[in-house]
């Protein structure tokens, strides 16, 4: 609480002192990192401690704001604690150089965004949670649109408050039919409330839709690709890695915490959805060429995944499966943690490079690991591990994912069993194509030849923005070289929801979910052994090999006038994807004719969800819209009348 | 599963059943089609031919050399004949795109598994577990029935989901009397000759084997 | 413990060995059953002494990503070597890793090698990195789901648990078993970049997958490389015994059986490189884009082998 009091003045500090003072804007950005760090390691201390509650005299007369820490609270505040620390630390060099100037209304809207994330973490009634999700919604639209003066932003926010509203109307119908007639909106009496399975299921499917809207669950997902690449890139990565979070941590607190009981269906929905958001995400994240796009969609893969295992640990807790209940949410949680970790990597790095180059679009980039090696390399690490490569922090709850898929023979229900194995291929095709998407995203911008000549005068990033990206590389590694560690820390969050802990059955070097027999994973002894092997073929070589190193040009196969533009451009390295996924998209494009001096090459493929969903929706909109419009006259007298009638049809209707 | 050898391979034969139900869903030509009908032939025949001798029902025997002598070899023969006469040896082109039939495939046949469990649980024989497996094989037929715009390709479906449901009634009953079998057989022989003269009939009208003609026959 | 550990050391260096074996088997059968004179079966070893003694050429565009490739990708390739049973079940190192961090650690060679393809900034590197990928997102789902087929039999994903129980059983015909070996066969044929789906002697960059990737390799880093593939091989047809033909596997303790587990692990392999000659002899490369079709093949095998093992053995 105290942190976002700290947040909050920090960014009131901004607000006033920058215009004034330039030079304080760092000190302030970098003082939020230190709360954020002071907010981790308080919610890191808390954990396992019994629920504490406070009430807040400010709100309404008679209606404070009721605030409560438990273990689902402290484990998300635990990540936007640290990943928030990761990144602000960055956005303090971020901001301080260059075009993007450091106003003091960044400032402001910075440090409330964090401000109401933590709140709606911290929320203990229906009006405290509401009030923090939609200063969360506003301060994030005003941050996407710190550049409001290009159309195409402006587009991009409004879409997004748009689709933020939307999503909160159908959260507040959540929370009225959760107080269940009893006029109480604190989460207290929600806890209390008996509800029937019918009015529980509504509850769940608002709830779904209104934090889905939030997390960019398919088919709501649609501002997500538009409001991520528009915002500053700190921002985006706070966005994609903390803001999404909140969403699943709103379900999370709905469907385990609110309601009293959790019916199968509900997971087997929840999965289904997951997976095929999951499978989407990726799917377009190929064939995106603008990097932060790129990195836009393969945030709705990642949010697939874990919803993906929110499902699953629905179903095993509806059939009273504790255990693997256990797993598979320690699996969610830790897809959660990773994904603030590794996305935020990859947004800033991304933003570093937008900074030095000024363009977003792969195709005017590439061979930036010479003028780069800091970013580059430090990206790399974020690439990997979002990849789902071992021993690096996505494997790991990719793996622990996996494991749970397969525990499902032993549910009450004869279809789960068979499907769900099958649809745990879905889990390893997205994870394989996340490799083909990473592979494209670090090969077409850090790697190859530079196929801008202005590429190599591109700067190395600061070192409080280097700083930043090793404090959220640092995660993923400890991440995934110390599971056992972090999963330990889960476990009271995960006995809180699910009613056990996951038992690892290894040491603390080997991470054994169920039973050591079963499956295990040491990712320690794995980098050891990785590390031990590279040292020996290196001696090896060097022992063997007396030859030298000799420096020349790449192989042109006889055709000697190869030049940067030679290689896979964006869109080429996406071609396989859009030819195999033909049926998801409409490809647009024009393409030069054989004459053309000056060929120009525009390729862009579209999201049918789009067209097939949102404008028909847009035009019935608009079309009912008309006909209400037709009503408006300009003569005060009418409008008059209308408020007389509708008052005098609500008098007769409420009689 | 302690069960025993004929068993097994009795299991084994369903799953290449089922194997060769998602193989015709997947050619695209005729002459494919016909080959895989008759390995599915055959593959019925070897069951029903192990059902017999390990169960000691005789009149198994009858049905397996019935399946063997029609399916095997007649009825491929005569197909063979056709494509070659009617020179329709051309891809086939699926209605739907394959990726998407497979998927269909997998989701179907889920469906006829869980179908299957509880009717296998009632009845009495050992074969019982592949009642699941004769399911699906049906469904995948009328599956490929469905997909497929060109005459013969459908008749093959037709006839594949009989073998279908000829592999249903050996294992969750052990066949049907001999009399009932003996007649579907004559049916079946005497529906495919009846085709073959229509698919000629319908070339002549239409110049095309191709089905969709049909719906020029519609009344305006 | 400690005969485990060394037992685990033995076990990985022979398999890193004698790798180069059975490609130079391989490369005997085909061209015999082509009609051939056969090179001798040393011949990948003479190749590779070959390149450690020669100068390297590097790109002038070469980062340092693209000569810590090589090492990597061996590196990976020796860790999978010691997953993997191959004459001893006794692997200490084996609870480290699992079947899915097998998949995970092919994955991690590859991308590396994918992204050491694409540090040049050649047309051919970026189109051997795109292909590979293509082929391995096809591949790794039904990789996985063979893997997932066994593990549900055995109730472990730990290779020699399930080796375990597939070799211990009493002998039954698993039909779930039988499909998800062809399909396994099928994922490696696609992930050891063989005949249909790549041809490992191809000489024409349009045609190439694996090859345009390490085009611009020369000398210890090629020599590296090549031996890396050559393990890769070895321990697919390793994992392929191991998951298919479990017999003669020396069970945990056992150390007198070790002689005759090598004598068979021989014989398997000697085995396996003549079909996989043999299957490359009677088919041709295919199209890239028919390869999906056939991966996706293998996927639908794998998928109704889980499905039937659901319905026929539970």
């Amino acid at each position: 609480m105290i942190a976002a009091t700290a947040w909050l003045l920090l960014g009131v500090a901004g607000l006033i002192l920058v215009p004034r003072l330039p030079a304080i804007s760092k000190p302030v950005f970098l003082l939020g990192a230190l709360v954020g760090v002071l907010v981790g390691a308080t919610a890191l201390g808390f954990l396992g401690a019994p629920a504490e509650t406070a009430v807040l005299v400010i709100g309404l007369p008679d209606l404070p704001f009721h605030l409560r820490l438990d273990n689902l609270t402290a484990i998300f505040t635990l990540i936007l604690g640290f990943a928030s620390a990761g990144i602000s630390l960055y956005a303090t060099g971020y901001f301080h150089s260059g075009h993007d100037r450091p106003s003091g209304l960044l400032c402001l809207e910075y440090h409330l965004f964090l401000g109401s994330m933590l709140m709606v973490l911290l929320a203990d009634d229906a009006y405290a949670f509401m009030v923090a999700w939609e200063l969360m919604a506003l301060s994030s639209y005003f941050l996407v649109t710190t550049d409001h003066a290009i159309p195409e932003i402006r587009r991009a926010g409004f879409l997004y408050l748009l689709m933020a509203h939307v999503g909160a109307v159908s959260l507040l119908l959540c929370f009225g039919v959760l107080q269940g007639g009893h006029g109480a909106y604190t989460f207290a009496y929600m806890r209390q409330a008996q509800m029937t399975p019918y009015w529980a299921s509504i509850a769940f499917l608002l709830a779904l839709f209104g934090f889905g809207a939030k997390a960019g669950l398919v088919p709501v997902h649609v501002w997500l690709p538009e409001a991520h690449p528009a915002a500053p890139s700190p921002v985006s990565a706070l966005m994609s890695g903390i803001m999404l979070k909140t969403a699943i941590y709103g379900l999370l607190r709905v469907t385990f915490d609110l309601l009293h009981l959790q019916i199968s269906w509900w997971g087997s929905l929840t999965l289904a959805l997951g997976l095929i958001t999951a499978l989407y995400g990726v799917i377009f994240a190929a064939v995106q060429s603008d990097m932060k796009r790129l990195l836009a969609w393969s945030s709705i893969e990642n949010i697939g995944i874990i919803l993906a295992g929110f499902g699953l640990t629905v179903i095993f807790s509806a059939d009273g499966k504790g255990m693997l209940a256990a797993l598979a949410l320690t699996a969610t949680l830790y897809h959660a943690v990773n994904h603030a970790f590794f996305k935020g990597l990859l947004f800033v790095g991304t933003g570093s490079v937008l900074h030095a180059t000024g363009t977003r679009q792969m195709g005017g980039l590439g061979g930036l690991i010479r003028t780069m090696p800091w970013t580059a390399w430090l990206t790399l690490i974020g690439a990997l591990a979002i990849a789902g490569l071992p021993p690096l922090n996505g494997f790991v709850s990719e793996w622990l994912l996996l494991q749970a898929f397969l525990l499902t023979p032993g549910l009450h229900q004869n279809y789960l069993n068979m499907v769900i194995p099958v649809a745990a291929a879905s889990v390893a095709l997205a994870a394989a194509l996340a490799a083909y998407v990473m592979v494209k995203f670090y090969g077409v911008v850090f790697l190859g030849q530079p196929r801008d000549p202005s590429l190599k005068d591109a700067h190395e990033a600061g070192w409080l923005q280097r700083l930043g990206m090793i404090w959220l590389a640092l995660g993923c590694i400890l991440l995934g070289l110390l599971p056992t560690q972090f999963i330990g820390w889960m476990a009271p969050t995960v006995k809180q929801l699910t009613g056990q802990s996951l038992v690892n059955d290894g040491s603390w070097l080997m991470l054994a979910p169920v039973n050591a027999e079963r499956a295990s994973y040491s990712p320690l002894i794995f980098l050891a052994v990785v590390l031990v092997a590279l040292a020996l073929t290196f001696l090896f070589v060097r022992k063997v090999y007396h030859g030298r190193v000799r420096r020349a040009d790449p192989w042109d196969c006889g055709f000697p006038e190869q030049t940067p533009r030679m290689q896979d451009s964006a869109e080429g390295f996406g071609q396989p994807i859009r030819q195999i996924f033909q049926a998801f998209m409409r490809v647009e494009r024009e393409t030069p004719t054989p004459f053309d001096r000056t060929p120009h090459y525009h390729g862009a493929s579209v999201d049918k969800i789009w067209t097939l969903l949102y404008l028909p929706i847009a035009r019935v909109a608009g079309w009912l819209s008309e006909q209400a419009g037709r009503l408006q006259h300009g003569r005060i007298q009418w409008y008059l009348i209308y408020s007389f009638a509708t008052l005098i049809f609500l008098l007769v209707f409420t009689q | 599963m302690a069960t025993t050898y004929p068993l097994q391979i009795v299991n084994l034969l369903a799953a290449i059943l089922l194997l060769i139900s998602f193989a015709m869903l997947s050619q695209r030509r005729v002459v494919g089609l016909v080959t895989l009908f008759a390995w599915q032939g055959a593959a019925l025949a070897s069951s029903t031919a192990i059902i017999a001798w390990s169960t000691g029902q005789h009149h198994l025997y009858y049905s397996a050399g019935l399946t063997l002598l029609l399916k095997v070899i007649a009825m491929p023969w005569f197909f063979y004949r056709l494509v070659r006469k009617l020179d329709i040896n051309r891809d086939v082109e699926p209605m739907l795109n394959n990726t998407a039939t497979m998927l269909i495939g997998i989701a179907l046949v889920i469906f006829a598994f869980n179908l299957a469990l509880p009717i296998s649980q009632m009845a009495g024989t050992v074969t019982r577990s592949t009642l699941g497996v004769a399911m699906a094989c049906v469904l995948l037929a009328f599956l490929m029935m469905i997909t497929r715009t060109k005459a013969l390709p459908q008749v093959i479906g037709f006839l594949a989901m009989e073998n279908g449901l000829f592999f249903a009634a050996t294992s969750a009953t052990y066949g049907m009397p001999l009399v009932v079998e003996l007649g579907v057989a004559l049916d079946v022989l005497v529906g495919v000759f009846v085709l073959g003269i229509f698919f000629f009939q319908i070339r002549e009208t239409f110049d095309s084997l191709d089905l969709k003609h049909m719906e020029k026959l519609r009344e305006k | 413990m400690t005969t485990g550990i060394l037992l685990q050391i033995a076990q990985t260096l022979l398999a890193i060995l004698v790798a180069p074996l059975l490609l130079g088997w391989t490369n005997q059968c085909r061209a015999w059953l082509q009609g051939r004179s056969a090179p001798p079966i040393t011949q990948p070893y003479r190749v590779m002494r070959k390149l450690f003694h020669k100068d390297a050429v590097i790109a002038h565009t070469a980062s340092p990503l693209f000569r810590f490739a090589p090492y990597m990708v061996f590196a990976c390739m020796a860790l999978a070597a010691g997953i993997v049973p191959m004459i001893a079940n006794d692997l200490p190192f084996s609870p480290a890793a699992d079947a899915i961090a097998l998949v995970g650690v092919f994955a991690l060679a590859r991308v590396f090698l994918a992204l050491a393809a694409m540090d040049i900034g050649t047309s051919f590197g970026t189109l051997g990195a795109r292909r590979e990928m293509m082929v391995s997102f096809l591949a790794e789902p039904a990789l996985l789901m063979v893997f997932f087929t066994a593990s549900l039999i055995s109730q472990s994903t730990q290779l020699p648990h399930i080796v375990d129980t597939l070799a211990h059983r009493q002998f039954a015909i698993y039909p779930s078993l039988a499909f998800a070996g062809v399909a396994f066969w099928m994922v490696s044929v696609a992930e050891n970049a063989r005949i249909p789906v790549d041809n490992p002697t191809t000489h024409l960059e349009l045609t190439m997958i694996h090859e345009a990737m390490i085009l611009e390799y020369s000398a210890r880093h090629l020599a590296l490389i090549e031996w890396a593939v050559a393990i890769k091989l070895f321990t697919y047809s390793a994992l392929g015994i191991a998951l298919f033909l479990p017999w003669g596997i020396a069970p945990t303790g056992n150390y007198g059986a070790l002689p005759l587990a090598l004598l068979a692990l021989a014989v398997k392999m000697a085995g396996g490189g003549f079909v996989l000659a043999f299957m490359e002899t009677i088919s041709a490369k295919m199209r890239l884009f028919r390869v999906p079709e056939f991966l996706g093949t293998a996927f639908l095998l794998a998928v109704l082998g889980m499905l039937i093992h659901f319905l026929l053995e539970v």
